[in-house]
């Protein structure tokens, strides 16, 4: 499996680190609701198909990134950063794309 | 200043080594720059950060990720969004960063003993490097003076082309001889050469 990271670019699924499902939502720490904190911690949607991922390339530019992971084919049908744009220069230039 | 010992001494042995009756295709050497200083932006100031290496080493990165350049004293190259690796043949940089990079735009980290700096170089270079990292050598896909963050075996790595057929590898120092003998090997079957 390989994701391509926005920055580093095609990288083997060794250089990454899971860092879980990318739908959940923590709720505010000082929230006593526990509903709220029950699904944060165990609810998950489990989908065959497409996933919301969070994955850290941690082998590599140490990044964290949002993946949308296919879980019946790994297909990665799309990577961006967890932290939004960081400028030109750690955008890919065209004749680095794979 | 203090001699700095390599962690490389004991396994660094001067001369040719392996298969080498047809000629030596690998040249391995330790650059050991006087300076090797990481520089992280905050989001939105890389454009400042850059503005402050060109101020201090003299060198305009290329746009994009990865971008650098080198002159052959002083080198700089990007390894993360925002973050950069400048290394200089002279000691003091990180205090020169240290005044240039305002806590407004970002971080200096002095890592000039924390990394060594490994050079392979050569006609077989980017064959013998490809046994190690599974990222692409090729002159189209990794331009010289840019640079590239990868792993070996949970060694993390940082490697920077500074020729056509030339690579410097900065490892973590406690992890620079294993490295370098590890690279040795995968040299010896085209025939190495120590300097
Ligand atoms: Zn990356």
């Amino acid at each position: 499996m390989l994701i391509t990271c926005p920055y580093c670019g095609p990288r083997d699924v060794i250089e990454f680190t899971y860092q879980g499902d990318g739908n959940r939502e923590r709720p505010d720490p000082a929230s006593q609701n526990f509903e709220a904190w029950n699904a944060y911690v165990y609810d998950r949607l489990n989908p065959a198909g497409d996933h919301n991922e969070i994955w850290q390339h941690s082998g590599g530019c140490r990044a964290h990134l949002r993946v949308v992971r296919n879980t019946l084919t790994h297909e990665i049908s799309s990577v961006a950063f967890v932290r939004g744009d960081h400028g030109s220069a750690a955008r890919r230039k065209a004749e680095d794309k794979p | 200043m203090v001699e700095r010992q390599s962690p490389l001494e004991p396994e660094f042995h001067v001369g040719s080594h392996g298969n080498f009756e047809h000629g030596v295709e690998i040249l391995l050497t330790e650059t050991r720059p006087g300076s090797i200083v990481q520089l992280a932006a905050w989001p939105g100031e890389e454009k400042k950060l850059i503005a402050a290496i060109r101020t201090v080493t003299g060198l305009s990165l290329p746009d994009g990720a990865g971008g650098g350049l080198s002159d052959g004293v002083k080198s700089v190259f990007g390894f993360a969004p925002g973050k950069f690796t400048v290394a200089d043949e002279d000691e003091g940089l990180a205090a020169a960063f240290a005044k240039a990079v305002t806590p407004a735009i970002g971080t200096v980290t002095d890592l000039s003993h924390g990394r060594t700096a490994i050079r392979i170089a050569g006609p077989k270079a980017e064959w013998v490097l490809a046994k190690f990292f599974a990222i692409d050598f090729a002159l189209t896909a990794f331009p010289i003076g840019a640079g590239r963050s990868t792993t070996h075996h949970d060694v993390f790595a940082q490697i920077q082309r500074t020729g056509a057929d030339q690579f410097d590898i900065y490892v973590f120092r406690s992890f620079a001889r294993s490295f370098w003998k590890a690279l040795c090997h995968a040299s010896e079957e085209v025939g190495y050469e120590v300097q």
